[in-house]
This record gives structure tokens, sequence and C-alpha cells, in this order.
């Protein structure tokens, strides 16, 4: 008996009970339907009767990693974990180590962690969107966002010079500033895709940055429109997601799960917004919240974050003042003054909280990450049971539970 | 520090005086370090009285190597709330130390069901045994694991 099983008592018309004991499954790793993580559920013909997560096939001992490697190189492993969220998955790490030293970034930088964050949980949804369409036997929705999703992978690499794992965040600032003029080449192979979905073609002039971002912002709330008719509105996405996985809020709160699950409950946390870091508290959005609960409200949740996203986007490009984005070139060598250091940002997949501990030294002493995927391991065996077993494949993506982010 | 912080934790000083060991009380961290023998007392207070509903994190940390070289282990939850707005940009974590010899403690998942899956992680990174813990078995490790906890300082990586 786990905590976990205290759930209200759903009524099961057990067909197939037959008075013996139920059908135990493997449900992954190799499954594709959940990545590396395996479930081991137990069936009672259609009815899943118990599901108990069984993560740790992708761990890698990020935290025992960090206590040997120095401060600055612990950037680009830590965000091995996330590669589709990696500005997501170090920001804490950035921030706590700034508090233990006691500095803060220029304005500049502030607004370009904000940039790359904002764009970072576009593609990262995009992705989960692809795969919860697909799993569901949604697959223009795969496609659809694959082929989005590279733009704006393309616009994270103009900043951060890579497509991902940019260890574009370092203690006081960023690692390089944005380029002031766009290539003449992404700008071309931006624009046949726009010529092709909008009929016309793109114009901004002299390729600036600004203005280039601003235009694939807009671009992109159009398509979200698309999306909408798409995905969101289409029967066969409502019928496998309304009033499937139903979370209602006072569960959310007491298996303390996190991000577009929490939100999709009703429980309007965010960090961006009631604990505001960076270039957050100058911006304006809006925080969406669901109202059931249920598997179509988090996807909703995630779609209409990206819109708000977007919105952040073209705010920061707008906003962002000239002048450094670091303080100095830190030395390999950095040695961060003693102490205890918690941080907490939302990632794409919700909340993620780091807790440092120096001793003085050149590497930390002890770096605890607590991702969210790892908490919301405690809402997949209550969703899953008593649900249908054709209805796992909503469930479990509408989380957006990440395996290798749980398992670090 | 959020300015909501400051009358629950003066609640919390009248309260449990004498059960409260240590205190840091800045803007990096908001950390209490709680006697063992209140410690059951203490969560239940702050899960009903101060709606601390969640569990964030509960963080291991091997305090061998340290300056003053404890022979201890470090228990570090760190609370939230989601039913109080006000505290929604509050860091509290509660601490107790135990002794690495025989790393045998009490589990909060009766208080707080969000750690189980946080304990469950201690156990098997630093050996502590929380007992009434609901399933206390491997969870990132695998099933073979025998060297020791991997956390521990006494482990050393393999190619080091």
């Amino acid at each position: 008996m786990t905590v976990l099983e205290e759930r209200k008592e759903v009524k099961v018309v057990e067909v197939f009970d037959t008075g013996e004991a139920p059908l135990t499954l493997s449900y992954g790793p190799q499954h594709p339907g959940t990545g590396h993580f395996r479930m081991i559920i137990s069936l009672r013909g259609d009815t899943v009767v118990d599901a108990q997560p069984d993560p740790g096939f992708v761990h890698r001992g990020e935290e025992k990693m960090a206590e040997y490697k120095t401060w600055i190189t612990n950037i680009p492993h830590l965000e091995r974990p996330v590669i589709l969220d990696s500005a997501g998955i170090q920001y804490p790490y950035v921030l706590a180590v700034e508090k233990l030293m006691g500095v803060e970034p220029p304005e500049r930088a502030k607004y370009l962690r904000t940039i790359m964050a904002e764009l970072q949980r576009i593609t990262s949804h995009l992705y989960w969107f692809a795969l919860y369409g697909i799993f569901l036997g949604h697959s223009t929705t795969f496609l659809w966002c694959f082929t989005d999703r590279e733009y704006l992978v393309d616009l994270t690499s103009l900043i951060g010079g890579q497509r991902i794992t940019h260890a574009y965040f370092v203690p006081g600032g960023v690692r390089n500033d944005a380029p002031k003029k766009v290539p003449p080449g992404l700008v071309r192979e931006f624009n046949r895709y726009y010529r092709m979905v909008t009929g016309h073609d793109l114009n901004i002039g002299d390729n600036d940055f600004g203005r280039y971002v601003t235009a694939v912002c807009e671009f992109f709330d159009g398509r979200l429109d698309d999306y909408w008719d798409m995905l969101f509105n289409s029967e066969i996405f409502i019928h496998r997601t309304k009033n499937i996985g139903v979370l209602e809020r006072e569960d959310a709160v007491r298996l303390g799960v996190v991000g577009t699950t929490l939100r999709a409950s009703g429980v309007k946390y965010d960090n961006r917004v009631c604990n505001p870091y960076d270039a957050y508290p100058y911006l304006k959005f809006e925080v969406p919240v669901g109202e059931r609960g249920d598997c179509y409200d988090r996807a909703i949740v995630g779609f209409k974050e990206m819109r708000e996203s977007l919105k952040i986007i073209a705010q920061a490009v707008e906003m962002m003042p000239d002048g450094p984005v670091k303080l100095k070139q830190h030395p390999i060598n950095l040695r961060v003054p003693a102490g205890e250091a918690v941080a907490r940002t939302e990632a794409a997949r919700g909340e993620m909280m780091y807790y440092i501990r120096s001793e003085g030294g050149d590497k930390p002493y002890r770096v605890k990450i607590s991702p969210p995927s790892f908490r919301l391991l405690p809402a997949i065996p209550y969703l899953l049971r008593n649900a249908q077993i054709a209805d796992i494949p909503p469930i479990y993506w509408s989380l957006n539970y990440w395996p290798v982010e749980a398992d670090r | 520090m959020s300015e909501a912080l400051q009358p629950l934790l003066d609640d919390l000083a009248n309260r449990f005086g004498e059960a409260i060991k240590s205190k840091i009380v800045d803007r990096k961290i908001v950390k209490i370090e709680v006697g063992r023998e209140k410690l059951k007392e203490v969560a239940r207070y702050l899960r009903e009285k101060q709606g601390w509903d969640h569990v964030k994190a509960v963080t291991g940390v091997d305090l061998s190597r340290t300056s003053k070289k404890e022979k201890m282990i470090e228990i570090i939850y760190h609370l939230g709330t989601y039913a109080n707005e006000a505290l929604w940009n509050a860091d509290l974590a509660i601490s107790y130390k135990l002794d690495a010899a025989s790393p045998v403690t009490e589990s909060l998942t009766s208080i707080w069901p969000s750690c189980e899956y946080h304990e469950r992680e201690v156990f098997e990174m630093f050996g502590v045994r929380f007992e009434g813990h609901p399933n206390l078995s491997k969870l990132l490790l695998p099933e073979y694991w025998s060297d020791i906890p991997p956390l521990l300082k006494e482990y050393e990586p393999a190619g080091r």
C-alpha cells in the first residue's frame, strides 16, 4: 500500500474479473510510447488496476558528476538531461551560483536569458505536442510541430550558437551577445516556409535581429490558430482526452505536481509571475489555467503558454537595452564563496529547483537538482489506476513527463 | 526573503523554541535545523497550521568533507505551498542531521505524500532508512547495484 492509494474509489465494472490474479505487464522501457521509462502495470481486462513507475533507465549521476567538475564546466553537462529545454534546466543553477557570489547580471543579459528560456519553452512544447499527437494517432501534429520547431531552433542557434545544449547561461550573464544582423541564408530559408504558409514574402528589409525575431513571433502566433483548428478542435483529440485522467485541484496540491499539470488543475502557480527572476518582472503576460484538470486541459494550458511565450519574446526584444552581456570573463577555476543557496525557475515542464552548497572551493560541494518531471512521478500511478489501457498514452503524454530529466 | 515568511518564522520560534537548533535566514536560503525528537511535530504544524502543503525536494548532504568534517548526513526538506498565495515566492527548508554510522530516521510521507519518491532517492543515494515509508526500494539505481550509496563522499566514481 502506498500513500497514493488513498485515491477516491472509482467504480469499475469488472467484466473480465474471473477471480484470477491481474495480468502484470511491463510498459516500456523499449516501448516507443514511454521513452526510456518503464511502468509496471497490472491489468484486469482493459482496466489498469495498478501502475508503478520504474524510472532510472537513463540515470547518469548528474549530481555526483557536479561535485567533480568546476563551477563553469558543470554548465554543459547539467543541461544534458533536457536537451529540448537546456536553458530551462541550467537556469536555476546559474541563479543559485549568482546568489552565492552576490552578483547580478547586466540588464541586457537578463533579457537575452528570458528570450532564450521562452524560445526553449516553445520548442519543448512543440516537441511535446508532436509526440502527444502521434501517440493518439494524429500524425499531422507530429509533422507540423517538427516543421515549425525547426525555425525556432534556428533562432536559438542564431543566439546561442547551437541548435540544442548551447551552454548559453553563465554565472554573471550569458556567454555571448545576440548578433546584430541575421544571416541572409537564414532569412531566405524562413521566407521559403513563410511564403508557403501565408502566400506572400517576408519583408524585414535590413535583416535586423530584432525585426527578424518579431516577424518570426508574429508568424507563429498566426500559425497557432492553425494548430487550434488542426489539433485542439479536432474530434479525434477531443474524444481521446476530454474527461480522461482528471486530476482534481486538491490532489494536484497533495501530490505536489508542477507545471502545466498543476495549472490545468486550476492552481495559478508560475514562478515567472509569483517568484519573478531576471527580466520577468518587467514583462506582461498571462498565466493560463485549466478548469477540469483532464488531459485536454493540460494540452490547452501548454498551447496557450506558447502564445504567451511569443508575447514575452516580442516584448523582450523590444525592451532589451544595449550594453554588456556578462560581468566579466570568469576564469575556468572560478571560486564561489562558501554557503548554501536555493533557486527555482519555471522551466518548460514546470518548476525547476536547485539546492547548491559551496565550501568555498573551485567545485560545488553538493548540487541537488529537483526537476519537474521527477515531481510528476506520483501523478502517474494516481491517474492510471482504474483507467482503460487505451487511455495510457493520452494520460502519460498529457503530463509532459520527460524520463531523462527525472532520472538525471 | 519573502516578507510573508517572517511572521511564520517567529511563530515557529515561539512554539518550538528549544527544538530549533540553528537558523539561516538570508536571501540565499531560509533553513531551519530542527531537533529530531520534535521533527514530526514541527512538520505536522507546518503542514496543518502554516499551510506548507507539498515538498519540493528532499536533499541529502554528506557532511564528512566539509570544513567541520562531521560524520553526519544532513537531510533537508524544501517545502512549498500552493494554497497560500502570499508564500509563493518564499522558500523554507527544514533540516536535521543524522549520524552517518546508523542513518535511520522517520519518514514524513504520512504528512507530505509528495515526498515519497524524494525520500526513496535519498534512501538509495545516501543509504538513509526512512521508517514508516510505504515503499522504500531502489528508484534510480539499477537493481543489481551492490556498491555503497553513490552520493556519499566516500564513493569514488570509477576512472578518477
